[in-house]
């Protein structure tokens, strides 16, 4: 028998747990339990932390019964991307090359979880440093759907979707750097938020694309991704891409969530959804029609960049990655060869066995489009037509609230299915990665289910820093469906 | 159309990344490579004569904060992680061989 507490809403659970009337030890036991029975099948999570959750969780309902004050995730259990920092067990980024990897501190959005009053159940498996879409490049271990276990449950932030939809945790966070939380948030059923790029601290993120990366909540509603970014978002000043309150404001994403935008006009971009699945065009032309009930204006745009975007894009994040990824060296920190003869063998064969297949094959795109030579071709060229595509996102902001495209042009694939043909994978990517190029925020939201029964995400996304109203036009969404509230039967 | 990676230009790329590849992930990425920069490729198709390359998408240009003493990580915690430590320093192998 499942626990039935494990269904309950993050703020429902908070709220109840803040009363008094559920216990937070209850609600960790009980993702434990369930850990201890599905994990084996799913694979959500490459560490768990279960006697200092249940001690954190302890500590959070004694100040209860204390009558002290208690955070906004009193007691709620949560899950974090094993990529960023914790100083508490490791952070291997599911690489071979930070198997033992003990962070010196905790990232901001860790400090922030602990601050309020969060309990962090553990640290989920991946994608290696984020590079990829199935989480099959992990270097330790392989996740499944939830929906169904021969199926991937996309990437990078695999564990994390996987975790909330299997109720292995109540919420968890995600990084997305071309898609990474929305992807598998749509092959999972669940919500996944994207921030702007700069409103989330990137601070104890271990970096893949420095100028794409962002941290973001996976949940299983709208509201309680209102809810995680009421928590982690704000300026920091460890991140000096982090932007400060002045020039954007952060505000209470959940005090008016549940108020529709009037007058709201949702841009659609039909020569760029002409690419997805018959299922996934089905199901977007059924939200269009929610949305038309709802008092919404569709509008046709044209986005002519964004065709361009699949190739930008891996030029600039593989630049960067190859970039950011030169710090393992064998010296400071991760793996170090036992067979170097010389220093340069120290970097070369300590990377060569640290890295899975999918991090060097990028890293030697990134070395590629960046050498002498080929750096005007392929890296600058890339950040001209990524200002294009910037641009695009400029004129038809000027005409909508939000564009409305698919997440991802299929839904979940078999384990094993694209494993092998990197360009393939790569152009999985094709409805997210944009958000990322222009540093808008995005968001996935369940929208239906094919006819394998597996989920369907609708992804909207909407000028930067404008997350409030792009979780007012998600929770419309939510209001009128029910298809958040159904859950994967793990067999 | 298609730029074929040679498996010594694979090889040449590998030794900047500081990555010591198989003869057959040599080969492997020959082909990938080749492929994925031929996509890259439909880039050309656009004029961007006059586009300004775009690094990042930040409202913000630079950021300063106060030149103020404050407390770092500490020597223990830097070298806590090192595969190879000698005393307070991270150890490496000998790079100047005769002096």
């Amino acid at each position: 028998m499942r626990n039935e507490l494990l269904d309950m809403g993050c703020r429902q659970l908070r709220d109840e747990i803040a009363a008094g009337q559920v216990k937070s030890v209850a609600a960790t036991e009980a993702v434990f339990e369930a850990v201890e029975k599905y994990e084996e099948t799913i694979g959500a999570y490459i560490s768990t932390f279960r006697k200092q959750a249940i001690a954190k969780a302890n500590e959070v309902d004694e100040k209860i019964t204390a009558g002290k004050k208690v955070g906004l995730l009193a007691g709620v259990p949560i899950a974090v991307k094993d990529n960023m920092c914790t100083a508490f067990g490791a952070t291997t980024c599911a690489s071979k090359i930070l198997e033992n990897f003990h962070a010196p501190y905790n990232a901001t959005v860790i400090e922030k979880l602990l601050a309020a009053d969060a309990v962090i159940v553990g640290k989920t498996n991946m994608d290696e440093f984020a590079m990829g879409s199935s989480t099959e490049t992990s270097g330790f271990r392989r996740t499944v759907n939830p929906w169904d276990t021969s199926r991937v449950p996309g990437g990078s932030s695999g564990g994390s979707a996987a975790a909330v939809a299997g109720r292995l945790c109540f919420a968890a966070l995600g990084s997305d750097t071309g898609g990474s939380i929305r992807q598998p948030a749509s092959f999972c059923g669940v919500v996944g938020l994207k921030p702007t790029y700069g409103r989330v601290s990137r601070y104890g993120l271990v970096a893949f694309g420095s100028s794409l990366d962002q941290i973001g909540p996976l949940t299983r509603t709208v509201g309680d991704c209102a809810l995680m970014m009421n928590v982690i978002a704000g300026y920091d000043q460890a991140d000096s891409t982090s932007v400060d309150e002045e020039t954007a404001p952060v505000c209470d994403y959940l005090e008016k969530l549940d108020e529709p935008i009037e007058n709201l006009k949702i841009a659609i971009v039909p020569q760029f959804n002409a690419g997805a699945d018959e299922q996934v065009q089905k199901a977007l032309r059924d939200a269009v029609g929610t949305y038309k009930e709802l008092g919404a204006e569709i509008i046709e745009v044209d986005m002519p960049h964004l065709d361009y975007a699949v190739a930008a894009y891996y030029v600039i994040a593989t630049a960067e990655a190859s970039s950011n990824l030169a710090r393992y060296d064998g010296v400071h920190y991760g793996h170090r060869t036992d067979n170097a003869s010389d220093y340069i063998e120290v970097y070369s064969k300590s990377r060569a066995e640290g890295f899975g297949k999918e991090v060097k094959r990028r890293i030697m795109l990134g070395t590629y489009t960046l050498s002498s030579g080929y750096y005007d071709a392929y890296y600058l060229k890339a950040l001209k037509v990524r200002n294009l595509i910037r641009s695009d996102f400029t004129d038809v902001f000027e005409k909508c609230d939000c564009i409305m495209t698919p997440v991802s042009p299929t839904t979940a694939f078999k384990l094993g299915e694209k494993v092998d043909d990197p360009l393939t994978m790569y152009l999985s990517d094709v409805y997210t990665i944009a958000a990322n190029l222009a540093g808008v925020p995005a968001i996935s939201i369940p929208c239906g289910f094919d006819e394998k029964e597996l989920p369907i995400g609708l992804q909207f996304l909407a000028p930067a820093f404008s997350e409030d109203r792009l979780l007012r036009i998600a929770r419309m969404f939510e209001k009128q469906t029910d298809w958040h509230k159904k859950k994967p039967v793990i067999s | 159309m298609q730029k074929k990676i040679s498996r010594a230009q694979v090889r040449n790329v590998a030794k900047l990344s500081r990555l010591e590849l198989t003869e057959s992930e040599v080969k492997e990425f020959s082909g990938q490579l080749s492929a994925i920069l031929g996509y890259m490729e439909k880039m050309n198709k656009l004029d961007t004569d006059n586009v300004e390359p775009l690094a990042h998408c930040l409202p913000i240009s630079n950021c300063f904060r106060e030149d103020a003493v404050r407390e770092s990580l500490g020597t223990e915690k830097t070298l806590a992680n090192a595969p190879q430590r000698d005393g307070d320093f991270f150890k490496v192998p000998k790079i100047i061989d005769s002096l």
